[in-house]
């Protein structure tokens, strides 16, 4: 027992926790700068005093996460983390909602806790200590059935942190209920902690034991972003949507992770490298882009009061920043050159290329598969990223509040236009950046002494078999070619005449927000195409004046949300006439207790003498 | 510096003939039904007729709608440098970035398409986003595919690493029912209709006047180009080798590589009808097959 007390503590500084201290760091930094609009005037004076105490605490939790070296410092900081962001889901405890999500986000996230407990006291007991570096060093005689069993407890526990599916259920309820600036965090930052997780105990500490634990990443990733962009799609709440988002690109940085792990155990050493870099850059940028869309969100939020999008339209016009900020966001998780989304799309998919070239036939049809499903999310995700602009901010508002929004403080425009800038550095600067990268990925996966580069003259990406792609370039590219449109336009066509008109109603009288395409409508061919996943349902209710007369008219649609249905709610009913069976025990009685604990006692007596 | 000269002249011809490739489809359409038809430089005349007229735009529109036909143009010419068509051009960029900056035009497009308020517009926009989505899944494993064999998704390195298999040929069909779809042709979209009900990319574009619409449609032209050549340099890549020694012959040969398609695709177009918007992922789904059948031949070395 002596030696759990004897801890060396200290800090980690290799690459690995570098990188995420200034993932960290580079979006609390904006996301606090936001919080001074956003706060003002929504809460009471000690509530932004309460709050600020409660970032300052989440920020500082996150920090020591992904810093300390013993693995019992790493369990206090990560429940302190899990504890402060509970009570940041629930800061608005008034409503109902934030009651429950935070309630669910308690309780799975516990679940979680409690695998990741189990598997550092399965490793604790091999070595005897819970200090990183001993771990490490101790993990490689660990018996192959305890291995898989800590591999198994550690995906689960940080599973559910990062909200791969089918453990996302928290993340949809809890992340759009906190305050906008701290969901950028946890969307942005937190479950991205998880990630470190994964690669430092997973990958780093316990190693890569055999192919099928990269298989089954490579799995779960590819169903979590594809099932994340799906619910994503039929959301119609902007912060719920872009929750569902950050279970797709969870998805995408883990196919990095996944594909790292499978070319490790098939000798793939400069791929094994090249693909974790892929996903390190996807999870910076994911905590970039998913930074700024959150608080855009919440200045929508903030100017008119309302996340559902089908209420919102025509604030491109009230709120101009603010939509340019939410344009370059959804550019940039749409996956769109020249920004940043793209580059880490192209390496994933460009390592699953590789790995499909070098390896043998089995694997290379698995890696085009999650290829696909890759290419797919990424249609998709362009496809709500339509639906989320186009709804929210073009066209005309479609409510008295969207008509009256006004554009946010000038601290939030300062948080958002950080973080836009930001999307275009990571494109832009991606060759430079990769090579940073690499060194993290060799140092996470021990292969330091890898020969190998991924960047030509700092502007261009290189894979490792050539193929080179050059964002500086196309972004300039993309400008020549638009300034020489416009020169010649102007040469051989003169000014353009330009007459502003209604738009075209068929005769109709003026068009209104009434007519316009609703955020239901545009997502209904995705609702039939994936009908047998989301099994759509409808209810019609009618009012009648007489059988003649309809007076009114009601329909709503609905999808099954098939995970809470059919897993948790079955669940969830086990445990709950599990609790009422057990409370038979509790009958109130003190004589009964008294003898409860006599029994106890006597119970443990007798184990203390037979062992 | 010559190489960066040839990809300039490159995409100066792409553009130019473009819409000439478009006057042939629909001229040998017509001739096929038995009709006479415009003659093949009509889509010229259209385009300098849109280019001098006045402009209507919405009153709702923003600048989301105004500088979309710049951003459609803009991603397509950067697109067109990728291409290897009939010289080995300046290295830019790869296959999968062509895939990404065809979305970057779409997406602008489906955005300017919600922007003036009309249900056409958002009827468009949300089912080209639709078929998209699909597409591209199938559109990724076709070039896996192909690239496999090539060993690169660089397409440069079909100029000097020529050698055409059963699997290559697979995956082109496959990359084909993609770009007809990306062309909004039969039987995915109709080019020629105007009805409500039937229309996705006219339903997009359907507010759009004069010289936007003008940049717009030269745009689509541009883009068909890309995809006849990109099909016609995968499965006939000879004329590249012979360098740029033999320029006229390099020239006619990927001119009659273009022809050919022109006239697949109109025989296509003739003959099949549209299909409802939900059979459009069958469509895909099989596109899809025909890519994964191809990359398991690959595999096996086929």
């Amino acid at each position: 027992m002596a030696n759990i007390f004897n801890l060396h503590l200290g800090f980690l500084h290799d690459g690995l926790s570098l990188f995420f201290l200034a993932t960290i760091l580079l979006i609390s930094i904006p996301s606090g700068i936001y919080s001074l609009g956003y706060l003002k005037g929504h809460y009471s004076k000690g509530k932004i005093i309460y709050n600020w105490v409660l970032f300052i605490l989440f920020v500082i939790s996150m920090l020591l996460v992904v810093t300390v070296n013993n693995a019992l410092v790493f369990l206090i900081c990560w429940e302190l983390m899990s504890l402060v962001s509970y009570f940041l889901v629930v800061f608005d405890e008034k409503s109902e909602k934030s009651q429950s999500a935070g309630t669910t986000y308690v309780v799975m996230t516990h679940i979680g806790t409690a695998f990741i407990t189990a598997a550092f006291l399965i490793l604790y007991k091999h070595s005897g200590s819970f200090d990183f570096s001993i771990l490490k060093a101790t993990a490689d005689t660990l018996q192959s059935t305890a291995r898989t069993l800590v591999f198994i407890f550690l995906l689960i526990g940080f599973g559910t942190k990062a909200g791969i599916v089918p453990l996302h259920i928290w993340l949809p309820q809890a992340h759009p209920q906190a305050p906008s600036h701290v969901s950028s965090l946890m969307s942005g930052v937190m479950i991205k902690t998880a990630i470190y997780g994964i690669i430092r105990f997973i990958i780093f500490i316990l190693g890569v034991d055999s192919l099928w634990w990269g298989n089954l990443i490579l799995v779960l990733a590819a169903v979590s972003c594809v099932v994340g962009v799906i619910y994503a799609l039929m959301e119609h709440d902007l912060k719920k949507l872009l929750a569902y988002h950050s279970v797709e690109n969870i998805g995408i940085i883990l196919l990095g992770l996944g594909a790292s792990m499978v070319f490790l155990k098939i000798n793939l050493p400069v791929l094994a490298v090249f693909s974790l870099a892929a996903g390190l850059y996807h999870l910076i940028n994911h905590a970039i882009f998913k930074g700024l869309l959150f608080l855009c969100a919440g200045s929508v939020y903030k100017a008119t009061g309302t996340r559902d999008i089908e209420k919102l339209g025509g604030l491109i016009k009230k709120m101009p920043y603010t939509s340019v900020a939410f344009l370059i966001g959804a550019m940039a998780i749409s996956a769109l050159p020249p920004l940043n989304g793209f580059v880490s799309e192209w390496l994933t998919l460009q390592a699953f290329f590789q790995g499909a070239l070098l390896s043998t036939s089995g694997i290379k049809v698995f890696l085009s598969l999650c290829a696909a499903a890759l290419a797919l999310t990424s249609g998709l995700a362009a496809a709500c990223f339509v639906k989320a602009f186009g709804i929210t901010f073009l066209a005309q508002p479609r409510s008295a509040k969207a008509k009256e929004a006004l554009d946010v403080p000038f601290s939030m425009k300062i948080a958002m236009g950080i973080l836009s800038i930001l999307t275009f550095v990571f494109g832009l600067a991606c060759a430079i950046i990769f090579k940073m990268l690499v060194i993290v990925s060799k140092s996470a996966l021990g292969l330091k002494t890898l020969n190998v580069n991924f960047s030509l003259n700092n502007f261009t990406l290189v894979t490792a078999n050539n193929t080179a792609v050059s964002l500086p370039l196309v972004a300039l590219m993309l400008i020549a070619s638009v300034l020489v449109a416009i020169v010649l336009l102007f040469v051989f066509s003169g000014k353009s005449k330009v007459k502003k008109y209604n738009t075209w109603d068929c005769g109709y009288y003026k068009l209104n927000s009434r007519n316009e395409y609703t955020a239901t409508a545009f997502s209904k061919p995705f609702r039939i195409a994936f009908s047998f996943f989301l099994l759509p349902y409808k209810k019609t209710e009618k009012i009648r004046e007489s059988f003649y007369h309809v007076k009114t008219f009601k329909y709503e649609t609905f999808t099954t949300p098939v995970f809470g249905k059919y897993i948790y709610a079955p669940l969830l009913g086990i445990i709950l006439s599990l609790a009422r069976f057990m409370r038979r025990l509790q009958p109130g009685s003190i004589h009964l207790y008294i003898s409860y604990i006599f029994v106890t006692i006597i119970a443990l007596i007798m184990f203390m003498k037979k062992f | 510096m010559t190489k960066i000269t040839f990809s300039i002249l490159q995409v100066i011809i792409f553009v130019a003939i473009a819409p000439l490739i478009s006057g042939v489809i629909t001229k040998i359409k017509n001739n096929l039904r038995f009709r006479r038809g415009p003659g093949i430089f009509q889509p010229y005349y259209n385009l300098v007729k849109l280019f001098a007229k006045e402009e209507v735009t919405s009153e709702t529109a923003s600048w989301i709608f105004r500088v979309t036909p710049l951003v459609v143009l803009a991603s397509t010419v950067t697109a067109a440098f990728i291409v290897p068509a009939f010289m080995p051009g300046y290295n830019t960029g790869d296959l999968l970035l062509l895939v990404f900056l065809f979305s970057l035009g779409r997406f602008f497009l489906a955005l300017a398409a919600l922007d003036t308020g009309s249900s056409f517009g958002g009827m468009g926009s949300s089912r080209e986003m639709f078929i998209s989505s699909f597409a591209e899944p199938a559109a990724i494993l076709s070039i896996f595919a192909i690239s496999l064999n090539l060993g690169t998704t660089n397409l440069l390195a079909i100029s000097y690493l020529y050698a055409i298999k059963l699997s290559t040929v697979i995956a082109a069909i496959s990359l084909f029912m993609v770009i007809l779809a990306e062309t909004s042709r039969i039987p995915i979209d109709n080019q020629e209709t105007h009805l409500e009900l039937t229309m996705i990319h006219e339903a997009m574009v359907l507010e759009y006047s004069g010289r936007s619409l003008a940049i717009i449609e030269l745009a689509s032209y541009i883009k068909q180009v890309i995809f006849f050549s990109l099909i016609g340099t995968i499965l006939l890549p000879v004329f590249l080798s012979y360098g740029l020694a033999n320029n006229f012959m390099v020239f006619s040969g990927y001119l009659a590589k273009l022809f050919t398609l022109c006239i697949l695709v109109a025989f296509i177009e003739v003959n099949l009808a549209k299909m409802r918007l939900f059979r459009a992922i069958d469509f895909f789904s099989f596109s899809f097959v025909l890519a994964l059948i191809a990359i398991i031949m690959a595999a096996l070395g086929v």
